[in-house]
């Protein structure tokens, strides 16, 4: 079974810190911020990742992706990955070898397979991806690589992007879907 | 009215080809793109295979048409497979399957033309006339190729070119530097060459580039 088909219940709960009341109260504050939307901490860490669950560069994961917030991925992953209405970035380290589906999908890194952005799909510098494409808007940089087709699908009206749920900035409950963070927080130590 | 030379990105080395510092960018007219955008215009979602590899012009030009674009870099997977020092290579079969494998393993009559641009100067005959006969089976009855070939026969380097559609009658050709073709053609051979199409079309234009429109 994928480790991302736990329930929710299933996941323990983040780490909270020792009894003793904290000294003030911006501390508090810090307690009550979700693992999923904490920075994941990597050697270099983009701006881009503050926000959004992460997969470090050190990460391996076989098995399905389902995330309801956005996703950066800087390891390697083979399975599916699926994030619906959110964005996913493939990191300059990141190598996905499966299907891809989110609102808007970002590569820095390597994607073998097809990629379904609904909004938008960015190909950066370097970035390599090989598979079919499925998007309402392309940009690709020069240098990039890629090999495959292209269907460019207008979205529908009033099927925009605009109706996507705002991302979370400071939720003070945990989002629902935040194994994928938990996991390679999990891993990484 | 081509603009003055542009200066953008350096460019990565490549074996087979001696490579500009910089790329060198000059827009020209192109009667064979305007052609072949004749042909395909009025319709939508056909299928176009661009061998110029991946660009933002180029994509955003076809799709925006209605049509269904796919993206092959030819050349660099010619130097991936066959290397860029020994020609020779390029008759050993099994090289040549593998190469066919990589850029046009398609269904048969996918595509309602094909972008070829100037790649298959850079073929020797073995490889060249398996690439024919693969583009042939690929295109549909009625299907369109454009093609382009430098006109100057006695030429041992030939520019070296990334082809971008700026509209539907002109190109934004990026000078990357020189390559040495394996073939020199003129209208006879290039007759010759697709005498398996049904027709072929020729514009000489005026920076001996052969332009050609080979119709399925």
């Amino acid at each position: 079974m994928s480790i991302f088909n736990k329930r929710p219940e299933d996941v323990p709960p983040a780490p909270r810190p020792a009894a003793a009341p904290p000294s003030n109260p911006i501390e508090a504050k810090k307690e009550a911020t979700p693992l999923s939307s904490t920075p994941f901490k990597t050697p270099e860490p983009p701006d881009s990742t503050r926000g959004q669950a992460s997969i470090g560069k050190a990460v391996k994961i076989n098995g399905q992706i389902y995330s309801k917030e956005d996703l950066y991925v800087d390891g390697d992953v083979e399975g599916t990955i699926e994030l619906q209405e959110h964005r996913l970035t493939i990191g300059p380290n990141g190598k996905v070898h499966s299907s891809v589906k989110a609102r808007e999908v970002v590569v820095l890194g390597n994607i073998s397979g097809n990629v379904d952005a609904s909004d938008k799909l960015e190909i950066r510098k370097d970035a390599r991806l090989v598979g079919d494409i499925k998007t309402a808007r392309i940009i690709i940089e020069d240098g990039a690589y890629f090999k495959g087709s292209i269907d460019i699908v207008k979205p529908e009206p009033g099927k925009s992007s605009v109706s996507a749920p705002p991302r979370p900035q400071s939720a003070p409950v945990p989002a629902p879907n935040a194994q994928v963070a938990a996991v390679a927080a999990e891993v990484k130590r | 009215m081509s603009p003055g030379p542009a200066v953008v990105a350096p460019v990565s080395h490549s074996p087979a080809t001696t490579l500009f510092d910089r790329e060198v960018v000059t827009s020209r007219p192109s009667r064979g793109l305007e052609q072949f955008f004749t042909y395909v215009r009025g319709q939508v979602g056909l299928s176009v295979l661009d061998f110029a590899g991946a660009s933002q012009e180029n994509i955003n030009f076809i799709t925006n048409l209605g049509h269904r674009l796919y993206s092959e870099d030819f050349v660099r997977t010619l130097d991936d497979v066959f290397g860029g020092e020994d020609p020779n290579d390029q008759a050993n079969q099994g090289r040549i399957d593998q190469f066919l494998r990589q850029t046009l393993n398609f269904e048969k009559d996918q595509f309602d033309g094909v972008l070829v641009w100037d790649v298959l100067q850079y073929l020797t005959p073995a490889l060249l006339t398996a690439t024919l006969e693969k583009l042939c089976t690929i295109v549909r009855p009625q299907g369109y190729l454009l093609a382009y070939f430098h006109a100057d026969e006695k030429a041992r380097q030939v520019p070296f070119y990334s082809f971008r559609i700026k509209d539907q009658k002109n190109l934004l050709i990026n000078q990357r530097g020189t390559r040495t073709p394996a073939q020199i053609f003129n209208n006879r051979s290039l007759e010759k060459l697709f005498q398996k199409f049904e027709s072929v079309k020729f514009f000489l234009t005026r920076e001996q580039l052969r332009e050609v429109i080979v119709r399925r």
